[in-house]
């Protein structure tokens, strides 16, 4: 168990690294100067070089570089552009809306997703399966923008059960009102991937030699399904999510737009109205820790809910 | 005495017909698909026949306009006819999503021939580097890399590109280690054949029907990453019409003029529903051990 968590620690330290890397050079291998974008064509020579000092652009590459690996590391993310506060503050102020999103929408995704996929698999190639299958696929097709934009015009305007603009604060009530469409819109995408994988794991589970033991031996098909079956089609679940997480960021992004909501895809799609470059260049920073972290946290949740992993 | 190669080594245009044919019988949802795209591909090639206005031109006096005979679908904000935005903006769409899918299908099926036939260390590296690129979320990158750069066609195309790669690279890297301990390919190298016509010739056209329905998949992808991008303003500039691109205008106007944004938005949709049910369905044909897998 020790080895299997030093390597993928390693792993993840790696990770970090390169995608630190890409950012670096990303951000530096914009057209033009970044001193005379941020002043504008107005500015003065002597401003431009007072900018240059003040952004450590007159150092050269490697120092750049090895004080943006080790402030990264250390929080230390720059100041806003724009605002003059540090990144990591304005990332902290939004990051629980962020957070608070995004589990309602696993939570509800996986409270549909699950059964729904369980069902599909055990009468497969029935007419549930058919519609679990289509329904979802068509699920994977919305954009997160467009099936925004269709809830808020049918919830909001239409049928006006909520607020056009959420993020109120304060009451329980106002609470709800603003978390539930975009939750609801997150929710039914994730579910959609859910129901596609827990199908496709069972599927497979179904036709494993215990499954049939147990049928044999006369457990009730329920419990055959949800504890023999659903415990081991678990794992390929579990494998999933770290690779969804990165689609689930990237529609959330959208959905906090559709909606106003605040959280961190308000704050880098401002950032990048604003052409704010240290604060992109921090949002990626932050993004890369939570991929990487999730990341982390899937593979060793992988290892402990199936022991044979730890043997390899 | 000679012996002829075996039918499939060869593939003829017949065999390779009569597969695909196979492919999408397997599952008829695939001719639901690939019907449906055609229709709009058409659609978008014929726009100029098709469009009852210029897509750009502008009319003060018929702003805002909901659905009449003169324009079946409204207009704009500035007086511009939604239907000839629509079909003009299905080019836009469908040539970004073309050029990305094929440029990172090339590229990346190339970076999983060479891992997974050189194997050992370089494999080891390559696909750690396209683990990471897989990791991150595609959407962030492509939106840093457009902003960037500047949100011109060719940049979007290569944003698009370089974060589908790693799907091809996987996706290319597993058949080839199979592939790589077949007799034939040993043969080929008894024949002192060198590696680079063994990795064309004899293992590419046998895992080219894999990478083609992912193609389908990432094409999908591909056109909804462009209405994405253009959406939170990263698009191609105004006045072209993209889909993304109108939603992000109509938006404004969504209280009294909801057409705006629900023409185009069903538009992306259906292609990308199209897409899906397309290659959903040929990749249960080509590999059914994959069926249903997200």
């Amino acid at each position: 168990m020790a080895a299997f968590i030093i390597r993928r620690l390693g792993f993840a330290v790696v990770t970090l690294l390169a995608v630190l890397t890409l950012v670096f050079v990303l951000v530096r291998i914009v057209p033009g100067d970044p001193a005379q974008v941020i002043l504008g064509d107005q500015a003065s020579r002597d401003a431009i070089l007072a900018m240059r000092v003040r952004l450590g652009l007159d150092r050269p590459l490697w120092a750049q570089y090895v004080e943006f690996l080790s402030g990264a590391v250390q929080g230390n993310w720059g100041a806003s552009m724009v605002t003059g506060r540090p990144v990591i503050e304005e990332v902290l102020r939004v990051l629980p809306w962020t957070i608070e999103l995004t589990c309602a929408s696993l939570l509800l995704g996986a409270v549909i997703g699950v059964p729904l996929g369980v069902w599909a698999a055990v009468r497969r190639n029935r007419l549930t399966d058919y519609i679990a299958r289509i329904a979802s696929l068509l699920g994977l097709s919305f954009p997160p923008f467009v099936s925004a934009i269709l809830l808020l015009f049918g919830f909001a305007i239409l049928v006006p059960l909520f607020p056009v603009i959420s993020a109120t604060t304060g009451s329980i009530s106002a609470w709800w009102q603003a978390i539930a469409l975009p939750a609801i819109n997150l929710g039914l995408i994730t579910a959609a991937y859910i129901t596609r994988v827990t199908r496709s794991a069972m599927l497979e589970v179904l036709s494993e030699d215990y499954v049939r033991t147990a049928r044999a031996k006369g457990v009730p098909w329920h419990v055959v399904i949800w504890r023999h079956a659903l415990r081991n089609a678990l794992i390929p679940i579990i494998t999933v999510f770290g690779l969804y997480l990165s689609i689930l960021i990237g529609n959330s992004v959208l959905t906090e737009i559709v909606f106003n909501r605040p959280g961190l895809g308000k704050l880098i799609v401002g950032a990048l109205n604003q052409r704010d470059y240290t604060m992109l260049q921090g949002m990626m920073v932050i993004y890369t820790l939570i991929v990487v972290l999730v990341n982390l946290a899937t593979d060793l949740a992988y290892a402990f809910v199936d022991p044979r992993i730890k043997l390899q | 005495m000679t012996v002829a190669a075996p039918r499939s080594l060869r593939m003829p245009a017949r065999y390779l017909l009569r597969s695909a044919l196979n492919a999408f019988n397997t599952n008829k949802t695939s001719w639901v698909g690939l019907v449906l795209f055609s229709l709009i591909a058409l659609a978008a090639l014929l726009a100029p026949l098709l469009a009852p206005h210029d897509p750009i031109e502008q009319n003060v006096l018929a702003k805002l306009r909901p659905p009449t005979s003169d324009h079946p679908l409204g207009t704009d904000s500035f007086g511009r006819d939604i239907l000839s935005r629509l079909l003009y903006g299905a080019r836009v769409s469908l040539v970004i999503g073309f050029v990305a899918t094929l440029a990172a299908m090339a590229v990346g099926s190339a970076i999983g021939l060479f891992a997974g036939w050189y194997g050992h260390r370089f494999d080891a590296l390559v696909m750690q580097v396209m683990d990471v690129l897989l990791a991150f979320p595609s959407l962030i990158l492509g939106l840093l890399i457009v902003a960037m750069l500047g949100p011109s066609m060719t940049n979007i195309i290569a944003a698009i590109a370089l974060t589908s790669v790693p799907a091809f690279a996987r996706i290319a890297r597993a058949p080839t280690i199979a592939v790589k301990q077949r007799e034939y390919v040993e043969a080929c190298r008894a024949l002192g054949y060198s590696d680079a016509r063994i990795m064309l010739r004899h293992i590419l056209p046998n895992i080219f029907p894999e990478i083609l329905v992912m193609g389908s998949l990432w094409l999908a992808n591909a056109i909804r990453t462009e209405a994405s991008l253009a959406f939170i303003g990263l698009g191609v500039k105004p006045p072209t019409a993209t889909w993304g691109g109108m939603i992000r205008e109509g938006f404004e106007n969504i209280l009294d003029s909801a057409w705006l944004t629900l023409a185009p938005g069903f538009a992306i949709l259906v292609v990308v529903f199209s897409l899906n049910l397309l290659g959903d369905g040929l990749r249960d044909a080509v590999d059914p051990r994959l069926r249903g897998e997200a």
